[in-house]
């Protein structure tokens, strides 16, 4: 049942994009999604777009997969494309009833479109073409600084690389769980959403049991392993900017600067 | 270093006794259970000592006291000579004696095996590139150096148990306990560790304490303890424990078949002497 997850939505191939390092990447989609919300004419969504497609093309990832967050999010996107059709006052081209187009209205739906579309599929390259570990590890050497003004990055760090190793750990465990349930009897196929919901209690409760016992098992390894907090610990592979990453950064700001301009 | 350290031994347990309180459901205290009475062991440098004993007869909670995961209530763990009540020096017991623990899943950190390995290192402080030779040598050494790329999710059990080792070989210790970390194994998988721990004594001069209850893994030892109840009820080599069927028996552990098989024959009235621990020994008693 929950054998072969691929975790996060990482795509394994190779592309040079693949290849940076995680830093430029959080930092480029980072200033993406900047670039797409001051974004406010057509001329710079298609700027925005055309970056894009080309990042894209150099992931080699399949463009079928950038879209596929799409779906998560249609209704989303329908209700806002509609609200924005229908509810923008100004210069009436069609009415029905209560219902009318406004010219303005359909220019800020349009926007609203692009804006969300470009979005989406923006941030999905940052996951599809980076391994989680890699993710956490960009992360907490981008986030290092706030560290000295207490924000306890390290240990955030340390807790989604646990959780990343353990979630297929406890999706296999909840399958046993439900084998072993079912086994009893429990019943999770029919009724409603509510008996249904009612029926995950004997499957929770064994699990969060277990989760809690793993956890405390991991946390004596830790200790027995001399782990002490960030402080004083090095890295078996520290992250370095190569070549390729310093190009990444220049062509990032060549793009931003692009956007600015016609923007303003 | 005062010359008196060269002859002490380097695991040296003094009277330990450890307590803790008994909660029933809401928490309160309903009576204190001592885990360990009055336990006095020694392992010297290069030993290979198993501690044997049945569920709930205190030998992980003795395992524990060996890096300073749990302090004694009242007595003294010395390793290497330091006290492990004294503060400053859990690191250092930490770094001296490693410890492989029951479920190889609930100890491995990393998501790719060279990582877990490297997480012990990492957290001494080793500058980057002594980690990566240190987790190379020390997967070479557990033979697991061709999955270093592997998540851990795919290995077998005791190819996992062998990952963990491999971390804690990874911190250079002097000593390494095995806190029934063959429980959860397969046969297959409990071999493959115990391989790995006696190569690791026989070649790398490791001290092993092996912590299990299973009869036949101790045959190896130099030295055998049986807990029962929180206290050290026998001591001696595989030898002169096995010899003393009875008293096993009243612990509720069970002779290994070989040596089962052998008393039973002696008592036949075949002539077969005491103690025999591997089927070699007992053909090669047959035979003359």
């Amino acid at each position: 049942m929950f054998t072969d997850i691929t975790l996060g939505q990482y795509y394994q191939t190779k592309s040079v994009l693949h290849d940076l390092d995680a830093r430029v990447k959080l930092v480029g989609t980072f200033l993406y999604i900047i670039t797409v919300f001051v974004c406010n004419s057509i001329t710079a969504f298609i700027v925005a777009g055309l970056f894009l497609t080309f990042v894209i093309a150099i992931s080699h990832v399949p463009a079928s997969f950038m879209f596929k967050g799409l779906k998560g999010i249609a209704m989303l996107i329908i209700f806002t494309v509609a609200f924005n059709l229908f509810l923008t006052p100004g210069t009436v081209i069609w009415q029905y009833g209560v219902f009318h187009i406004t010219k303005e209205g359909i220019r800020i739906a349009i926007l609203m479109l692009l804006r969300l579309t470009l979005l989406i599929s923006g941030t999905s390259i940052l996951t599809l073409t980076t391994t989680p570990s890699n993710l956490t590890d960009g992360l907490e050497s981008i986030l290092g600084p706030f560290q000295k003004v207490g924000v306890p990055v390290h240990e955030v760090a340390m807790m989604m690389s646990i959780a990343l190793r353990f979630i297929p750990i406890l999706m296999e465990e909840t399958d046993k769980i439900i084998k072993a349930q079912t086994a009893r009897g429990a019943d999770f196929e029919t009724g409603n959403l509510f008996t249904r919901a009612k029926n995950m209690i004997p499957i929770l409760v064994p699990l969060f049991v277990s989760a809690f016992r793993r956890a405390s098992d991991l946390a004596l390894a830790m200790e027995a392993r001399c782990y002490q907090g960030g402080a004083g610990r090095t890295k078996m592979k520290p992250l370095h900017y190569e070549k390729r990453d310093g190009a990444a950064y220049v062509i990032l700001v060549v793009y931003t600067t692009v956007i600015c301009v016609i923007t303003w | 270093m005062c010359p008196r350290f060269y002859n002490m031994n380097f695991i040296e347990t003094e009277k330990v006794i450890f307590e803790y309180i008994e909660r029933d459901e809401e928490g309160n205290p309903v009576k204190v259970k001592r885990a360990l009475d009055d336990v006095s062991i020694s392992v010297k440098k290069g030993q290979f000592i198993a501690i044997l004993g049945h569920n709930g007869s205190g030998k992980s909670t003795l395992a524990k006291h060996l890096n300073a995961l749990l302090y004694p209530t009242e007595g003294k763990v010395l390793i290497d000579g330091m006290d492990t009540l004294e503060d400053p020096n859990t690191m250092k017991v930490r770094r001296r004696v490693g410890m492989v623990f029951q479920n190889p899943d609930n100890q491995i950190i990393g998501s790719v095996v060279e990582e877990d390995v490297g997480f012990g290192p990492e957290n001494l402080g080793i500058p980057t590139n002594e980690i990566r030779e240190r987790v190379d040598e020390s997967l070479k050494i557990l033979d697991m150096y061709a999955y270093r790329l592997h998540s851990p999710n795919r290995l077998s059990g005791g190819q996992k148990q062998r990952v963990a080792i491999a971390g804690v070989i990874a911190m250079h210790p002097q000593c390494i306990v095995l806190d029934e970390a063959t429980a959860m194994l397969d046969p297959e998988g409990r071999k493959e560790v115990i391989r790995a721990a006696r190569a690791l004594n026989d070649v790398e001069g490791m001290t092993i304490i092996l912590i299990t209850h299973y009869m036949d893994e101790v045959i190896y030892a130099d030295n055998v303890f049986v807990m029962s109840e929180g206290r050290v009820v026998m001591q001696g080599t595989p030898r002169e424990i096995f010899s003393q069927e009875e008293s096993l028996n009243a612990l509720r552990l069970e002779l290994p078949a070989v040596t089962k098989l052998a008393a039973k024959l002696k008592r036949a009235g075949i002539p077969v002497h005491d103690g025999i621990l591997t089927a070699k020994e007992l053909a090669d008693a047959l035979v003359l």
